[in-house]
């Protein structure tokens, strides 16, 4: 067993490994228990064990992930609805998480390829993205995404279909533009030093026309390739009587271009063509930045979407069950949720009877009973017997049409915010023109300047102010922070999300599943040993409260044998007899006195634990704090926010935990149109809401607030609502996205301050003629190289968690 | 100075094969996962984009 180890030290020159064996888990990497060998849990023996037989050790030698990332939860969701058949092989596209290096990406790859019937197994980095193909039958598929599954990688099928190839398109489109203008550029600028350098003495007049002429020849092909995207917005925006920063772009683009033809023709001393294409080439870099930036975050949002998503399993007429996809469910399917499953659909129960958890549609912790007629909600978990659902467009008078109309008026109410560098482009472009104007005015009336040098001094103002700098200036802060969000876990969802939250001044959190992980937890005292041996039965079994045990006690030795009775509990029958592990009915306990307190009898989740010779035994779960809540609260305090809890828990419950966290602005048992209500108040007294949710009933807050975050776990339409998802159990995710969004505003600030006084600098000088094509190029570069190295800074810096 | 006479052109076609080469790899989807790339690199046995290749001795 220590070959791993050996091989660990073996090759001094490979990247060191993080963990060394016998710091942690061999497989995971996650710290072990007293008492545990070398795997943390039973899930990491058995990946390591599918590692070792698959002949690929070498990844424990190379594998930079976190320490518990691996660590394997269960099978894979049923993927088998998304395998698509196309060229004669079953292909499926899968979301991985899990992938954090390179090795990860190895792993992934190749312990799929070692399958002879895979033909492809190619894992996108980027987009943390699986394209498999394979021959043979569709249900092999459901195999390989269980094998990942089995390693620790959470995977989840997604439509390819569904992807947003307009994006794709366009962002090549741009890049192209951006090759054709950076090659031009290059070489047009090549030329161009040449004629410089020319101008201090020994070249000839007929050598710089015959460099004019090659620039022109290079130049004027790539400005019509290049600026299309810019020609295409301005005309957009003046047959429409606007105008927008494209107007000036191109009038400033075409006017240096025929300028310095005509030059050319005429054999003059001054070509722009350096100036007008690289003017292209760096306005392009920022229009690319700027759309990569928002296409990452969206995709990054469709990644976490997907990790959510199941495949729903819907009751046929003519009894057999088939696995859909949640949008191919039409209204009148029968659904079928097992218990502990998360009801995929809204509408009514029309068989079976349970509790159900609607903690994260209503906000309330305690579990309501269900029956057939019983309204249901996507999101909410079933924690009784399994259940059948007749998916149902939802009543005028239902929850659920409630919060579909609050959010179509919040998002309707909030109007769009205009971005801070469209604002400043927006009073920019019309003194940019009249500069222009002015300056060709000036020279040809007033100086009597002859029409062509009046035409080049206008040129040279609408060149040199053109925003090169202030097209650059927020895209690279954008695409920076973007970027070290994500490696921090938050996704970014909008563009204008970083200004408005560096805006807020108070902060409205809901509790369940917000401050609260919104999962249950083991609490209070229990017997390890008790506990170790009822986790053995737990770990059969996917109920959220089995699962919960189960995590509870890592290293319970799994029990074979376990017969899962839905509704009811988990049975084994041991040497010495019966063990079970359920509800208080299950276990035969239904009419034993107990330790009763009313608020724990109703407040509770528990499970019971019977066998033979031990007292009965009781495990209770309730919903806990996240793990720093109450240093994230603290950090949020110190940075001037004021803090509010919204919930639609019970007062009691809310009042605990906003006493526990210092919060002393509570309210609670709030209907969503409340919840919306106090955020209006607030938002009309001149504050900036900031709101904090995860819940169905906090999706019209979401929409309606200045800025929004959302946990990853969060209700699909929460998390659409939210500007901002972040992941992982860590609240101080929050306190990240402020600090960043605070900081990247500064430096956006900068940076456009930065290129308006390096405009303020030019223009005089361009309007009284003094800019040759040499000082246009200078001064663009070193503006535009400027404000990219101040965004930079944002690069650097701690990097949190 | 005729020199530039060819010295121009090579230049120009220089860069038009660069940019050539440029948009082949654009559509040819080398930019499509530059993270991955980045990683990749670092590890010896790859299974390569299809399947690994198992070549008889």
């Amino acid at each position: 067993m220590t070959a791993a180890g050996a091989a660990l030290t073996a090759p001094g020159a490979r990247p060191r490994p993080i963990e060394e064996a016998g710091a942690g888990c061999a497989h995971c990497g996650a710290a072990l228990g007293g008492g545990q060998g070398r795997f943390c849990c039973h899930g990491c023996e058995a990946a390591s064990a599918l590692v070792s037989g698959l002949g690929l050790d070498a990844f424990y030698r190379r594998r930079r992930a976190a320490p518990g990332t691996l660590r394997p939860a269960g099978a894979a969701d049923d993927v088998t609805p998304f395998v698509q058949a196309r060229d004669g092989a079953c292909r499926l596209q899968l979301h991985v998480d899990g992938l954090v290096c390179g090795a990860c990406v190895w792993l992934a790859e190749t312990a799929l390829a070692g399958d002879p019937a895979v033909r492809e197994a190619r894992v996108n980095f980027s987009t943390r993205r699986l394209s498999l193909a394979w021959d043979g039958p569709p249900e092999l598929g459901q195999a390989l995404a269980d094998r990942l599954a089995a390693i620790g990688f959470r995977v989840a099928p997604f439509d390819a279909a569904a992807r947003d190839d307009a994006q794709a398109r366009q962002e090549r489109e741009l890049l192209r533009a951006m090759a054709v203008a950076g090659f031009a550029a290059a070489n047009v600028m090549l030329l161009s030093v040449s004629v410089w350098s020319g101008h201090a003495g020994s070249m000839g007049p007929a050598t710089r026309d015959l460099l004019h002429w090659a620039s022109a020849l290079i130049a004027l092909p790539a400005i019509a390739v290049a600026g299309l995207p810019f020609f295409r917005s301005a005309l957009t925006a003046l047959s429409g009587g606007r105008t927008n920063m494209d107007v000036p772009i191109s009038i400033g683009v075409l006017l240096a271009a025929a300028m310095s033809l005509f030059e050319t023709v005429n054999g003059r001393a001054h070509a722009f063509f350096d100036s007008a294409i690289t003017l292209l080439f760096f306005l392009l870099i920022g229009r690319y930045l700027d759309l990569r930036a928002r296409g990452r975050a969206r995709q990054a949002a469709q990644h976490v979407v997907a990790l959510a998503a199941r495949a729903v399993r819907v009751l046929l007429p003519d009894g057999s069950v088939a696995t859909r996809r949640p949008r191919n469910v039409a209204v009148g399917d029968v659904v079928l949720v097992a218990s502990g499953e998360r009801i995929p659909v809204d509408g009514t129960v029309t068989l079976g009877a349970g509790t159900i958890d609607q903690s994260v549609v209503t906000g309330e912790s305690l579990p309501v009973p269900a029956a057939p007629g019983t309204i249901v909600f996507a999101g909410s978990l079933n924690l009784g017997q399994p259940i059948e659902i007749t998916t149902g467009a939802a009543g005028e008078n239902t929850l659920l049409a409630e919060i579909a109309r609050l959010m179509e008026a919040a998002e309707r109410g909030q109007g769009r915010v205009v971005a801070l560098a469209d604002r400043v482009a927006r009073h920019y472009a019309p003194v940019v023109h009249v500069a222009g104007a002015a300056t060709f005015l000036g020279w040809w009336l007033l100086m009597a300047a002859p029409v062509h040098t009046a035409l080049l001094h206008a040129a040279a103002v609408l060149i040199i102010t053109c925003p090169c700098a202030l097209a650059l200036a927020v895209p690279v802060v954008q695409v920076v922070v973007s970027g070290r969000l994500m490696r921090n876990g938050i996704l970014m969802k909008s563009g204008t999300a970083l200004e408005r939250l560096a805006a807020v001044d108070t902060v409205i959190l809901d509790k369940t599943g917000t401050l609260t992980l919104g999962r249950p937890v083991l609490v209070g005292d229990a017997d390890p040993e008790l506990g170790r041996r009822a986790a053995g039965l737990a770990l059969a079994s996917r109920h959220p409260l089995a699962r919960a045990l189960a995590r509870a006690f890592p290293d319970a030795t799994r029990v074979v044998d376990v017969v899962e009775q839905p509704g009811g509990g988990l049975l084994a029958r041991g040497a010495t007899g019966e063990w079970r592990l359920g509800n208080r009915a299950f276990c035969g306990l239904e009419g034993a006195a107990m330790d009763t307190d009313p608020e724990a009898e109703l407040g509770m989740l528990e499970l019971w634990f019977v066998g033979p010779g031990i007292v009965p035994a009781r495990f209770r779960f309730a919903d806990s704090l996240r793990p720093d809540a109450e240093a994230a609260i603290q950090a949020l305090k110190a940075r001037g926010l004021e803090l509010r809890i919204l919930s639609g828990d019970r007062p009691a419950a809310v009042a605990a935990m906003a006493e526990r966290l210092e919060i002393p602005l509570w309210e609670a048992a709030l209907r969503p149109a409340e919840k919306l209500a106090r955020l209006d108040a607030l938002a009309r007294s001149g504050r900036r809401v900031a709101m904090i949710g995860d819940g169905l009933n906090d999706a019209p807050a979401l929409a309606a607030a200045h800025a929004s975050l959302s946990p990853a776990e969060a209700v699909d339409i929460a998390r659409i609502a939210a500007d901002f998802v972040f992941q992982g159990e860590r609240l101080s995710a929050v306190v990240e996205a402020f600090d960043l969004a605070r900081a990247s505003q500064r430096i956006a600030r900068e940076n456009l301050i930065l290129a308006l006084g390096y405009n303020a600098l030019a223009v005089p000088l361009s309007v009284s003629g003094f800019v040759t094509p040499l000082v246009a190029a200078i001064a663009m570069s070193s503006s535009s190289v400027l404000v990219i190295a101040n965004a930079l800074r944002l690069a650097q810096g701690r990097q949190p968690g | 100075m005729n020199s530039l006479l060819l010295l121009i052109p090579l230049a120009i076609i220089l860069g038009l094969i660069g940019l050539g080469a440029f948009l082949w790899a654009l559509r040819a989807g080398q930019f499509d996962d530059l993270d991955g790339a980045a990683h990749r690199i670092l590890l010896d046995d790859e299974p390569g984009p299809n399947k690994p290749r198992r070549r008889e001795p």
